[in-house]
């Protein structure tokens, strides 16, 4: 293990490397860009043995990935806001051909106006493709969480892509120290690709092929249920991760200083950092509040939510994307995952962050103080700027 | 020909195998080519243009029609130059 | 006893769900004929989607993967690098899509593939419109032609853009080969599909697939409506290769456009005045590839 200080996006590079990745296409969008430079450097240096598929754009780049991924190849590739939007028709390809793509998110807002600053919206707009999300708090789980992504994506009982996502510049440009695992220890945990479609040039098969009432439903089902085993291959899958580099970043949603807390606060990326600072500060003060962070949130995890329901009276979901008509994502499922329980805690959702908007220690403060006080509002948005008050000097 | 049973024998990923001759597209037919050997040349051109892959060459070199599969488009009558291929209606 | 003028070796199966006399499914069969069985098809939305037929069977002794509409020059490079990545190097990458899909939807993807090189053959099989979905036009659909999205009426006399020049887009990124093919002259088409197969880099086929519902023409004419379009200089056959122009039929005398046009029922509303006005495209568009070739 080599312990270097790196960006985000280089963590997301390194893992591909490291996984032995043998297709990469690729299209370059802020502030994704230096995932697939850096792993352009790798190629071209020798360091990395993988053919590099310039596409002219994030269409082609999936298109290009689901067909690598059919014949066998391992294949990884990484965008972020409009690039996997533009993408959107073929990530339900890819679940559907059971193609085990592992795909970096640098999560950046959507236009319009256009923003190149951080929320969810681009990943959250995703979740109904049948793709394993997971979201990163730190360059460290950015790189663990990958190498764990293409393990559980190409496996057997699963078969279907995963994304990684990490806030654009909190994360993806901002340099932590990270331990490397070295090449031995990813080979030991990552052997290479089985093939697993069944498909081959050169004798009559057709993979994709067309279907009408008859059958279609049963194709969904088996994604369906490829999906339902994800929590047990994803919990070995991190277990053996861990018995190899001796990390393990806590599952599904794991959680600090909840076990006796009044309120707890559900957050994913980046914000658990700062919220755990003022978790310690609060606690200082005789507050009892808590974390927990989301970091698989497809599937979501119904037995962590549920178990964390149980005990806490005051949930404040921490959304960094809004669904118009609704309410933020993660907000609604929780709610969701929570209805059916004996003891129904009160779950808030605290809309933030939105557009790159910096998600400040007094913020959290406001949140938690927000919690446990008797205000019941469903939905904040928390820093709304109600006075923008914009001037313009001419 | 294989056989899907259960929801678990079909493929986890949308596979076709099976090939497409068990298909009997012959049933479409309104007419029917019928070769007049003695007025054939054994020149293939009704076997060269056929789409539908209907037209076989037997064991004595005349072109012999798949009837399970032909649709009666009627291109090797109208391409056989010595007029050797007739099309009659099917009953 | 005539030898058989074309590879003997089938690699389609009967039973598919083209149409009676359909120039697409004719067009395949030599295709696979020239290459043989160590291929991959990209294969997007388009009519073979459903000539293919529908799960479980499949028609071809070659993979075919489904692709989406847009991406077949992508999905192709995707596959290369996948083959090569996988060591099978032997593997001949195919595209085979229509003329939307190559000319309009799927123009990017193709560009892409033919810009980075792609080693594969992209084969745009053109019937002139948007058939599998019924008959609307594409950019490859000929000035004047009847369709549900170009109607005959009152304010409307069939579509009045002219068909696209896709040779000429491919040409503009310099292919490792380039030929138009017509199921008419099989000869022709299986010598230059077998020429391609040889070939190394980036190569495009442009298939004249007539289509007799699209067209309205009746099946069995379908042979000898392809071999007018070619003899009226409809759809002339010729090659590029290293940039250089090669026509491979030549006739004395073009037929006049009026004999291939009145065959089909999509040009029966052309005016002599319109009739006129395309046999003038087709005579400029001639000396204009008499020109390229005489480049040298």
């Amino acid at each position: 293990m080599v312990q270097a200080v790196i960006s985000g996006n280089y963590a997301q590079a390194y893992a591909a490397k490291l996984a032995r990745t043998q297709v990469v296409a690729a299209y370059p969008i802020t502030p994704q860009t230096t995932i697939i430079e850096k792993i352009a450097e790798f190629v071209a240096s020798g360091q990395m043995d993988a053919q590099y598929v310039k596409v002219e754009s994030e269409h082609s780049a999936m298109a290009a990935c689901i067909s690598a991924s059919a014949l066998g190849a391992r294949t990884y590739t990484a965008s972020s806001s409009q690039g996997l939007l533009l993408m959107h028709e073929l990530l339900h390809w890819a679940s559907g051909a059971r193609a085990p793509i592992v795909m970096g998110i640098a999560n950046r807002s959507v236009a319009p106006p256009l923003s190149i600053w951080t929320d969810h919206k681009d990943t959250i707009s995703q979740r109904d493709t049948g793709w394993i999300q997971m979201y990163a708090e730190s360059g460290q789980e950015v790189i663990d969480s990958v190498l764990v992504a293409f393990r559980v994506a190409e496996h057997e009982d699963v078969l279907l892509p995963a994304m990684v996502a990490e806030d654009a510049f909190y994360l993806t440009h901002t340099y932590e120290p990270v331990d490397i695992p070295t090449q031995d220890q990813v080979d030991r945990f990552l052997p290479p690709r089985k093939p697993s479609s069944g498909f081959r040039p050169g004798l009559a098969n057709r993979y994709g092929t067309f279907i009408g009432p008859e059958l279609h439903m049963e194709f969904q089902r088996k994604v369906a249920e490829g999906m339902e085993r994800v929590p047990r291959v994803f919990r070995e899958a991190e277990e053996e991760y861990e018995r190899i580099t001796g990390r393990n970043h806590g599952g599904p949603m794991p959680t600090y200083r909840t076990e006796d807390a009044d309120a707890v606060l559900v957050t994913m990326g980046t914000a658990a950092t700062t919220a755990r600072s003022v978790v310690d500060v609060l606690r200082k003060h005789g507050k009892k509040v808590g974390l927990a962070k989301i970091r698989v949130f497809r599937p979501w995890p119904v037995p962590e939510v549920r178990a964390l329901g149980a005990d806490v009276d005051r949930i404040g979901v921490l959304d960094r994307s809004f669904t118009f008509g609704a309410s933020g994502a993660a907000h609604t499922e929780f709610a969701a995952a929570m209805y059916g329980s004996p003891h129904r805690p009160l779950v808030r959702d605290f809309v933030a962050g939105l557009g790159g908007r910096d998600l400040t220690p007094p913020m959290f403060t406001q949140m938690f103080e927000s919690l446990l006080s008797s205000e019941k509002e469903e939905v904040s948005w928390v820093g709304l700027k109600r006075r923008p008050e914009v001037t313009v000097r001419g | 020909m294989r056989s899907y049973e259960t929801l678990e024998d079909l493929p986890e990923a949308p596979l076709a195998t099976v090939l497409s001759d068990i298909i009997q597209t012959g049933s479409w037919r309104t007419f029917r080519p019928v070769v007049r050997k003695e007025a054939c040349t054994k020149c293939y051109v009704c076997w060269k243009f056929c789409p539908d892959v209907a037209i076989a060459i037997d064991g004595d070199g005349y072109p012999t029609v798949k009837l399970d599969a032909c649709k009666g488009c009627g291109i090797c009558a109208e391409e056989c130059k010595p007029k050797a291929i007739d099309m009659v209606p099917e009953e | 006893m005539a030898r058989l003028t074309i590879p003997e070796r089938e690699l389609m199966h009967s039973g598919h769900a083209g149409c009676p006399g359909c120039g697409a499914a004719l067009a395949m069969r030599y295709l696979l004929k020239g290459l043989g069985e160590d291929v991959v098809v990209a294969l997007p939305a388009c009519c073979w989607t459903v000539i293919g037929t529908p799960f479980p069977t499949t028609v071809l002794d070659v993979g075919i993967l489904d692709t989406a509409f847009e991406t077949t020059g992508a999905a192709m490079s995707g596959l290369r690098a996948a083959a090569d990545a996988l060591g099978m190097t032997d593997v001949t990458v195919v595209g085979w899509a229509g003329d939307g899909g190559t000319a309009d939807i799927g123009l990017q993807a193709l560009s892409g593939m033919l810009e980075r090189r792609t080693d594969g053959i992209y084969v745009m099989y053109d019937n002139e419109a948007y058939m599998n979905t019924g008959i609307q036009r594409s950019g490859a659909t000929p000035e004047g032609a009847w369709t549900t999205t170009t109607p005959v009426a009152a304010k409307s006399r069939g579509k009045s853009e002219p068909k696209k020049d896709i040779m000429g887009i491919v040409a503009a990124h310099y292919p490792a080969y380039a030929a138009t093919l017509n199921v008419a002259f099989p000869e022709d088409y299986l010598k230059k599909v077998q020429k391609a197969r040889d070939i190394k880099g980036p190569r495009f086929l442009h298939v004249l697939a007539p289509c007799p519902p699209g067209w309205r023409f009746p099946p069995e004419k379908m042979v000898a409506l392809g071999r007018l379009a070619t003899d009226s200089n409809v759809f002339p056959l010729y090659e590029i290769e290293g940039g250089k122009y090669k026509i491979t039929r030549k006739l004395g005398t073009p037929k006049p456009i009026a004999e291939y046009l009145k065959l089909q029922g999509r040009f029966a509303h052309m005016t002599p005045e319109e009739v006129a006005a395309s046999q003038a495209g087709v005579d400029a568009r001639w000396k204009r590839l008499l020109a390229l070739e005489a480049l040298g």
